[in-house]
C-alpha cells in the first residue's frame, strides 16, 4: 500500500515536474499553491475551473469578434485579450500568459491574420493546458484516496 | 646694281629662316621677330668663357647617326636648296627683263632704220634681226618718226643737204653702234652671272654661319640660365655638355661618367636615374638634389631623353638640368608651414573633443554618483525589509529565497558603496582622519574576519615586524578598507595554501615629497600575499583600472565588480602612499602598500581614544596582544557570510547550511551555539572565533556591534532579532482589521489577491472598475486601496486622479464632471472626510503602457507589479498599513 503511495507520489512529483519544465506552468501556480490550505481546501480547483470558463468565454468573444464580415472590432479583442492575460498570469499559465502577450501586440498593431492563428494557438493551449491539470487533479484524488499526502513538489 | 640686289635679298631670305632652323621643328620658341638688329647685338655681347665642351671628333659623328643629327642636316640642306631655288628665279626674271629691253632696244633701231630707209633709202640700214617682216618696216617707219624730233637736234648742218643727211646717219650710226655695244656688254653679264652662279654650287659658307647663329643665340640665350645640358653615351659618359658653372676642364668630363667625376648625395641616384631612363627608353624628368664637395647642396630638375641612331638603337641619352635649388626650398618650406597648419588644427580640434569628454566624464561621474546615492537609500530599504522579514516564521523554500534577495541585496549595496567612495576620492571630497591605532590590532582583526567568512581550506597569517610602532596615527578606517579589500581579493582567488599580511618599517621611498618631512613618520611597507593562481603579467596594467579583472573569464568565475583594487589604489595614493603588484602565474601574488604613518606616544591618552584601542580594552584576553608579532588563522567552517561566494547565491545557502567537506567537530559546535540566530542575521558580518579557543560567541557579537559601528563594512545596519521581533507583533497588534480596497476587474485575480490577503490576515473589500472604486472610497475610509491600471469603465489611473482631487478639494466635482454618478448624500461627505493622503498602491503589468513613471503621475504612492505574490502582497501592507 505504501509502495503504492510512495509510486503515484513519484509519479505526481514528476508530472508537476515536467509541466514547469515544459512551461506550461510557472511560479505563480507555486503561489496559487502555497494558497490552499485547510481553509480552502479546494482553492486551486477552484480558480482553475473559473479560469478555464473564463477562457472559454473569452475565447468565444474573440472568436465571435474575428469571424465578423467586414471590420474587426479590435478594442474588444485587446479588451478580452487583456482579461485572458490578467487572469493567465494569475494562475500562472504560463504559455497561454505569453500567447496573450503576442496576441496583443496584434492585436494593437491590427494584424487579422495573426490574431486569428493567434487565437487558434490560445484554444489550442488552454485546452491542453486544461487536460493537463485534470490529470493532475486525478493524480492527486488518487494519492489522497490511496491513503497517501499530496506532495509539495519544489520546482527548484 | 641688280647683284646687290640679289645680294641683299639673300640676306633677308636668311634672317627670317634661321631660327626655323635651330630645332628640328620648323616652329619651335626659337622665334626671333628682328633677325638683322639681333646678329648686330650679338656680336656685342660679350661670350666670355667657352662654356660648350665638346669631343668634337665625335660630336659630327654624332650627328650623323643620329636622328636629330641627320634632321638638323636635312634642314640646313632644305635652306639652301630653297636659297638656291629663289636666286635661279630672281635670275630668270632679270634674264626676261633684259630681253624686254633688248626688244625695246631692237624695235627702237628699227624704227631708226625705217625712218631712214624712208628720207634716204640707205639699203644698209636693213635690221639685222628681223629682216624677214614687212611689218618690222612700217613699225621702223613709225618708231622714225617719232624719233625725228628728238635726233634733229644732233644735226647742225642745213636740212635737206647732202650734207646734212650724211651727218644725220653718221650720228644715228653711232647710236645704234652704242646701243648694240650695250647689249653685247648686258649679255656678256648674264653670261658671267650664270656661270659664277653655277660655279657657286657648295653651301658650306652659308651652313657655317647659319651654325654660327645658331649658336650665338643659344649663348645669348643661355648665358645667364642655371642649366646644364649634356649627351652621354650609352655607358653614361659624356660627349658634350653645357655648364653655367664652368669649374672642371674639358678632359675632367669628357669621356667620364658622373660617378666618376662628382663625389656625394644625389649622383649615384641622377646616375640611376639616368640607366633607368637609358633602359625603358621613354623621355622623363626628376627632382634630384645633389650634395657634392663641388658646388654644395643644389637640387636640380633633370629631364633626360634617349637617343637613337638610325637603326633605332639606343646610343645614349640627352639630359638637361635646371638648378631649382630656391624653388624647392620654397615649396619645402611651403609644405612645411602647411603641415604645422594640419598639425595645428588638429590638435586644436583634438583638444576641444578632449575638453569635451573630460566633460562628458564629469558630469557623467558626477550622475553615477549621485544616481548611486539616490539608489542606495531605497536599497537599504529593501534590504532592512527583507531582514526583517526573515524573522518571521518561514518555510524552507521562503527562506532560501529570501537569503538570496538578502545576499544579492547587500551586493549591490557593496557595489554601490564602493562607487561613492572612489567617486569621492576622484572629486577629492574623501577627507583623511588621523586617529591612533594600533597597525598588530588592525592586522588581527582584518584576518579575523576574513576566517570568519572563510570557506577554503586556507591559512591567514599576519606578521609584523618587531619595529614596526605599537601606536601609530593615520586614517585607521581606510587603511582597513585597503586591507579587507587585499585580503579578500586574495582569498577569492586562492584556493589553497596561504593568505597572509606582511608589515614592516621601510626607510623614506623616493617618491615621497619633500613637504610631508616630518621627523617622527614612519614609513610602513604592507605585503599582502598569496599562493593563489596569480596574475598574468599582461594583465598588471589594467588591474587597477575601474570595473577590470584579469580576464573577463575571471571575472565570470569569480565574480565581483572589479572596483576593489581601483579603490584601494585611490585610497593608498590619496594617504600619500604607493600600492604595486608583483605575481608569478599559479604562484601567488603578493600587494604591496607603503604608507606614512605619524608615530604616535602610547601614553598619550587624549580623551579621543579611538575606537580600535577601545575594542582592545574590552576583550583583552591576553596581555601580549598589543605586542604579538604573529596570527594564524585557520577558516572557520560553517560560516554563512562570504562576499566571494555572493555571486552564486544558492550554493551558498546550501554550503551554509551544512558543508559536509569541512566537518569538524569544533565548527559544528560553534554552528549550533550560533544556531539560534545566525540565519536571522546572515547580512550581519561574523566575527569569527579566531582560533576557536580566543573569542567566544559573545565575544564575536560585540565584535559584530563595534565593527558596525565602525561603518567598516557594509553601512546597513541590522537591528537586532529582538527588535525585529516586536515591530512583527506590533504589526499583528494594530491590525484591527484595516480597511483594504482591491479594485480589479478579473474574478481571478481577485481570488488570488483574496486568498493572499486571507492568509495574511486581512479581509478586503473589491471594486470592479474605477466608478466603483470611487463610490467605495468616497463611503467607506480605507487604510488602502490597491488600484488595478487597466480596467473597463474606468481605468485606475484615472480614478486615481480623482480620488486625489477630491483629497485636495474636499469635494467631488471633479469625478461628477468626469461623469461619475455619486451616489450619497452630501451630508455624509463631510464627516467622513479624511485629511490623511488615502494610500493607493497601483498593480501593473509592467508593461509599457502601465509604466511605473505614470502610475506616480497620476497619484499613486507605490506600485506591485503583476502577477501579485503573497511576498509582495505583504511588503506592501506593511509599508502602508503601519
Amino acid at each position: 500500500m505504501d509502495a503504492h503511495v510512495a509510486q503515484l507520489q513519484m509519479q505526481y512529483r514528476n508530472y508537476i515536474l515536467s509541466l514547469y519544465q515544459q512551461g506550461f506552468l510557472d511560479d505563480q501556480f507555486t503561489e496559487l499553491k502555497s494558497l490552499q490550505d485547510d481553509g480552502s481546501p479546494d482553492f486551486v480547483a477552484e480558480v482553475l475551473s473559473l479560469f478555464f470558463d473564463d477562457c472559454v468565454k473569452l475565447v468565444g468573444n474573440m472568436a465571435r469578434a474575428l469571424d465578423q464580415t467586414g471590420t474587426v472590432d479590435f478594442c474588444q479583442v485587446g479588451a478580452n485579450v487583456h482579461q485572458l492575460k490578467g487572469s493567465s498570469s494569475s494562475v500562472g499559465a504560463k504559455r497561454v500568459k505569453g500567447l496573450c502577450i503576442n496576441f496583443k501586440e496584434l492585436c494593437e498593431a491590427k494584424n487579422y491574420e495573426g490574431c486569428v492563428r493567434c487565437l487558434q494557438q490560445v484554444d489550442i493551449e488552454y485546452k491542453t493546458l486544461k487536460a493537463k491539470l485534470q490529470d493532475m487533479f486525478n493524480l492527486e484524488k488518487q494519492i489522497v484516496q490511496a491513503g497517501g499526502i499530496v506532495p509539495q513538489v519544489d520546482i527548484n | 646694281m641688280e647683284t646687290d640686289q640679289i645680294e641683299e635679298m639673300d640676306v633677308e631670305v636668311l634672317s627670317s629662316m634661321w631660327p626655323d632652323d635651330v630645332g628640328t621643328q620648323a616652329d619651335n620658341q626659337f622665334n626671333v621677330e628682328k633677325p638683322a638688329g639681333d646678329s648686330d647685338t650679338l656680336k656685342e655681347v660679350d661670350i666670355a668663357e667657352k662654356r660648350t665642351m665638346a669631343d668634337l671628333k665625335r660630336l659630327p659623328e654624332l650627328l650623323n647617326t643620329t636622328d636629330q643629327g641627320s634632321s638638323q642636316l636635312t634642314n640646313l640642306v632644305r635652306q639652301w636648296e630653297y636659297m638656291q631655288d629663289h636666286a635661279v628665279r630672281l635670275l630668270r626674271e632679270e634674264l626676261k627683263i633684259l630681253t624686254r629691253q633688248r626688244e625695246e632696244a631692237e624695235a627702237k633701231e628699227l624704227k631708226i632704220i625705217e625712218e631712214h630707209n624712208f628720207e634716204t633709202e640707205e639699203p644698209e640700214n636693213v635690221p639685222v634681226l628681223d629682216e624677214t617682216s614687212h611689218l618690222f618696216r612700217r613699225f621702223r617707219q613709225k618708231k622714225r618718226d617719232e624719233l625725228v624730233d628728238s635726233k634733229r637736234v644732233v644735226i647742225d648742218e642745213e636740212f635737206d643737204t647732202v650734207a646734212y643727211w650724211k651727218q644725220k646717219a653718221l650720228s644715228l650710226e653711232k647710236m645704234l653702234e652704242a646701243s648694240t655695244e650695250r647689249e653685247r656688254r648686258l649679255i656678256e653679264k648674264l653670261n658671267e652671272s650664270l656661270k659664277t652662279m653655277e660655279s657657286h654650287s657648295a653651301p658650306v659658307e652659308e651652313l657655317t654661319q647659319n651654325l654660327k647663329r645658331a649658336e650665338g643665340f643659344l649663348h645669348f640665350i643661355l648665358q645667364n640660365a642655371p642649366i646644364v645640358m649634356g649627351h652621354q653615351d650609352k655607358d653614361l659618359r659624356y660627349l658634350f655638355i653645357y655648364n653655367k658653372f664652368p669649374s672642371l676642364r674639358e678632359q675632367d668630363i669628357l669621356g667620364k661618367t658622373d660617378v666618376e667625376i662628382f663625389h656625394g648625395g644625389g649622383v649615384k641616384e641622377s646616375e640611376d636615374f639616368k640607366r633607368e631612363v637609358l633602359e625603358k627608353g621613354k623621355a622623363s624628368k626628376r627632382e634630384i638634389t645633389f650634395e657634392t664637395e663641388l658646388f654644395g647642396s643644389k637640387t636640380f630638375l633633370i629631364y633626360v631623353e634617349p637617343v637613337y641612331n638610325k637603326a633605332r638603337e639606343k646610343i645614349g641619352i640627352n639630359y638637361m638640368g635646371m638648378e631649382v635649388t630656391d624653388q624647392v626650398r620654397k615649396r619645402e618650406k611651403m609644405a612645411k608651414l602647411r603641415e604645422d597648419n594640419a598639425v595645428r588644427k588638429a590638435m586644436e580640434s583634438e583638444l576641444t573633443k578632449t575638453i569635451h569628454i573630460t566633460e562628458e566624464t564629469m558630469r557623467a561621474k558626477q550622475m553615477l554618483a549621485t544616481m548611486s546615492h539616490e539608489i542606495r537609500s531605497p536599497l537599504s530599504g529593501v534590504v532592512g525589509m527583507a531582514e526583517i522579514l526573515s524573522t518571521t516564521k518561514l518555510d524552507k523554500e521562503q527562506r532560501q529565497l529570501l537569503n538570496v534577495m538578502i545576499s544579492s541585496g547587500d551586493l549591490v549595496l557593496q557595489l554601490i558603496n564602493d562607487i561613492l567612495d572612489l567617486s569621492k576620492v576622484e572629486s577629492g571630497v574623501m577627507k583623511l582622519e588621523a586617529t591612533k591605532f594600533r597597525p598588530r590590532e588592525v592586522v588581527k582583526h582584518v584576518l579575523q574576519t576574513a576566517a570568519a567568512s572563510l570557506k577554503k581550506d586556507l591559512t591567514l597569517e599576519g606578521n609584523i615586524a618587531d619595529e614596526v610602532p605599537i601606536l601609530v596615527v593615520g586614517d585607521v578606517l581606510r587603511i582597513r578598507q585597503i586591507l579587507t579589500n587585499l585580503i579578500s581579493n586574495a582569498i577569492k582567488f586562492t584556493h589553497r595554501g596561504k593568505v597572509g599580511i606582511k608589515l614592516k618599517v621601510i626607510s623614506e621611498p623616493s617618491f615621497a615629497s619633500d613637504k610631508e618631512q616630518n621627523e617622527t613618520s614612519v614609513w610602513i611597507c604592507c605585503d599582502v600575499y598569496d599562493t593563489g593562481i596569480g596574475i598574468p603579467e599582461n594583465a598588471l596594467p589594467c588591474l587597477f583600472k575601474k570595473y577590470m579583472q584579469a580576464s573577463a573569464d575571471h571575472a565570470r568565475k569569480y565574480g565581483g565588480t572589479g572596483l576593489g583594487l581601483a579603490i584601494c589604489k585611490q585610497l593608498v595614493e590619496l594617504m600619500g602612499g604607493q600600492l604595486t603588484v608583483t605575481s608569478q602565474v599559479n604562484l601567488g601574488s603578493t600587494f604591496t602598500f607603503i604608507l606614512p604613518y605619524k608615530v604616535a606616544t602610547s601614553d598619550d591618552h587624549s580623551d579621543d581614544q579611538d575606537e580600535f584601542s577601545d575594542m582592545v580594552d574590552h576583550h583583552q584576553p591576553e596581555p601580549d596582544d598589543t605586542t604579538e608579532g604573529y596570527f594564524q588563522f585557520k577558516a572557520l567552517l560553517g560560516s554563512i557570510y562570504s562576499t566571494a561566494m555572493l555571486t552564486s547565491p544558492i550554493k551558498l545557502i546550501n554550503g551554509s547550511v551544512a558543508d559536509p567537506s569541512n566537518s569538524s567537530g569544533q565548527s559544528q559546535t560553534v554552528q549550533v551555539e550560533n544556531g539560534g540566530y545566525m540565519d536571522e542575521s546572515e547580512s550581519a558580518h561574523q566575527y569569527g572565533n579566531g582560533n576557536g579557543h580566543r573569542c567566544s560567541s559573545k565575544e564575536s557579537e560585540s565584535c559584530s556591534s563595534s565593527q558596525a559601528s565602525s561603518e567598516m563594512e557594509s553601512e546597513l545596519t541590522v537591528s537586532s532579532p529582538r527588535e525585529e521581533e516586536k515591530t512583527e507583533t506590533e504589526v499583528k497588534e494594530t491590525s484591527q482589521q484595516p480597511k483594504i480596497l482591491l479594485v480589479e476587474d478579473n474574478k481571478i485575480n481577485i481570488m488570488v489577491a483574496k486568498s493572499m490577503m486571507k492568509q495574511l490576515g486581512y479581509t478586503m473589500d473589491i471594486a470592479n472598475n474605477g466608478v466603483e472604486a470611487i463610490n467605495a472610497v468616497k463611503d467607506t475610509s480605507y487604510d488602502l486601496v490597491l488600484m488595478d491600471v487597466c480596467m473597463p469603465v474606468m481605468d485606475g489611473l484615472k480614478a486615481t486622479r480623482l480620488i486625489r482631487s477630491y483629497e485636495e478639494s474636499g469635494n467631488w466635482d471633479a469625478a461628477i464632471e468626469a461623469g461619475v454618478d455619486i451616489k450619497t448624500s452630501e451630508s455624509e461627505q463631510g464627516c467622513e472626510r479624511s485629511t490623511d493622503r488615502l494610500p493607493i498602491v497601483a498593480m501593473t503589468a509592467n508593461t509599457l503602457a502601465e509604466s511605473s513613471e505614470e502610475c506616480y503621475a497620476n497619484g499613486m504612492d507605490s506600485f506591485i507589479s503583476k502577477p501579485v505574490t503573497l511576498q509582495k502582497l505583504k511588503e506592501c501592507l506593511q509599508q502602508y498599513l503601519q
